[in-house]
């Protein structure tokens, strides 16, 4: 496309089919003990791999 | 929905269901002013005196083919999901109250310098162990499990930090579980035996420190009053070299007293440490420390001034990686974690010294959200599902919010703090968080 470059795809919709597992971080128990980011955590659902 | 903004020399369209982000040209960002499906004629009308009608034809049909693929104005499925969501909420993850004391008098301390208001008061290693025992019992399948040792200042009571993360290395091998332990400390006890021990045990450290010395002395004051920026940056530095600049984060929070908190985000990348987090403080509405809504575009202007810089040192090869700026488009969360919030009260639960379960560490205290004792096996898991049932959907403010996937419904505590509810986010919080994720996603449109 000329006018429009993605950066990013339609991750969202396809990480609900497999997604739940529980098996990732809780969200304040990194750095950040106020303010949630989940955004920057990883996934480690085995079956998404 | 989508949602569009400008930084620097960058037009970024964010489609928020469908998690895709594009780097769209000046005619797609003003095409996309037009309401959803708007024909080309109506868009032409308001835009040829500024482009060519060949450029809106090219951007319009570029829109077009975006929507069919459900990368642009994607319908939102996930209300359904929303509803089963924690249904059998397990716990995974726990705050150890180590220790309800500190070294320090931090004069922002949410947690009454270190003893949240009661008793100054230390874990037992029977309580610590018990805790263990209790996130072992309630994990169900779980795998992984974290334990975070928390203060006041943990390393007042590093004996008992020791048997407890051995006691859960040992039980985690009994039972299958993979225990990951996180120390949170002010750095004024470090020393080369701790070190030791923390780099060997520990999968992650947090160390406090809030930046330039000016700022940090100002609040984080010894017990004399004095500054502490002295006493800790030695160790802190010494902590993050051990562990090879990885698997830690020095971690300082901002104020209403330095609004120009990217100079102390950036002094602690020049004093060497690569793994920062910087955020900002939480404190009541009548603190002079607290960051006012005024503050706002004060603050919305560091962040861009930080990541106009994070650019260009990445590019550099000056590397450094803020929190705060990190975000994973591809490999990150599943949705569903991304509408279940930060765990607390379900999956992540507070412990006191004496034992008491809280829905986590800023809950500690309220005795409206007391959940039980791990010494006498009480665990009141009704009183967990204002909690478990809290997500994106739930909450009227979250609901409309173009990054609702990106920070999942924001901080419960700060909410109960500030609106009484957990379901009302902290507005203010909100705003920061929401620039925050703007930065980010400009982060990644550079290329970095």
């Amino acid at each position: 496309m000329k006018h429009i470059k993605t950066i990013c795809g339609a991750t969202l919709k396809n990480s609900a089919a497999k997604g739940g597992c529980g098996e990732c971080q809780t969200s304040c128990q990194s750095a950040c003990k106020t303010s949630c980011t989940v955004a920057n955590q990883k996934c480690e659902n085995k079956n998404n791999k | 929905m989508i949602h569009k903004f400008k930084m620097f020399n960058k037009n970024i369209v964010v489609d928020v269901n469908s998690g895709a982000v594009h780097d769209v040209s000046d005619v797609v960002y003003d095409v996309l002013d037009k309401p959803e499906g708007s024909s080309l004629q109506v868009v032409t009308d308001g835009l040829s005196e500024k482009y060519s009608i060949e450029d809106i034809k090219e951007g319009y049909d570029e829109i077009c083919q975006l929507r069919e693929m459900n990368m642009l104005y994607s319908e939102d499925s996930y209300g359904d999901i929303a509803q089963s969501i924690n249904k059998k909420p397990l716990v995974k993850a726990l705050c150890l109250h180590i220790c309800h004391d500190c070294n320090l008098r931090c004069e922002y301390c949410f947690a009454g310098t270190g003893s949240f208001c009661g008793e100054r008061s230390m874990m037992s290693e029977e309580v610590g162990k018990r805790a263990i025992d209790f996130v072992i019992a309630n994990s169900g399948t779980r795998r992984n499990i974290e334990v975070d040792f928390f203060g006041g200042e943990p390393l007042m009571n590093f004996e008992v930090v020791k048997k407890i993360a051995d006691y859960a290395k040992e039980q985690g091998e009994k039972h299958d579980k993979v225990f990951r332990l996180t120390l949170t400390t002010n750095g004024v006890l470090l020393d080369d035996d701790k070190l030791d021990y923390i780099n060997k045990n520990m999968s992650n450290v947090v160390l406090s420190i809030d930046g330039r010395r000016e700022v940090h002395d100002r609040v984080r004051k010894t017990i004399n009053g004095g500054g502490s920026y002295e006493i800790i940056m030695p160790k802190l530095k010494k902590a993050a070299e051990l562990r090879n600049q990885d698997n830690y984060y020095v971690r300082g929070t901002f104020t209403h007293y330095n609004l120009d908190f990217a100079k102390d985000v950036l002094h602690l990348a020049d004093e060497g440490f690569k793994q920062i987090s910087v955020e900002p403080v939480v404190g009541g509405r009548d603190e002079d420390y607290s960051i006012k809504e005024e503050d706002l575009p004060l603050a919305f202007e560091q962040y861009e001034v930080l990541a106009k810089e994070y650019v260009k040192r990445i590019k550099e090869g000056n590397w450094f990686n803020f929190f705060h700026f990190m975000i994973d488009l591809t490999q990150g969360p599943c949705v569903i974690k991304r509408m279940s919030g930060c765990g607390a009260g379900c999956e992540y639960v507070a412990i006191t010294p004496e034992g008491d379960i809280y829905p986590c560490h800023q809950f500690v205290g309220k005795k409206e959200y007391y959940l039980g004792n791990v010494l006498n096996n009480i665990y009141n898991r009704d009183k967990t599902s204002e909690f478990a049932n809290a997500n994106v959907y739930t909450k009227e403010k979250c609901k409309a919010c173009w990054a609702k996937f990106y920070c999942s419904g924001g901080c419960h505590a700060n909410a109960y703090q500030f609106g009484g509810d957990i379901n009302n986010p902290y507005d203010i919080g909100c705003e920061l968080e929401k620039k925050r994720v703007e930065c980010a996603l400009y982060i990644k449109s550079e290329g970095c």
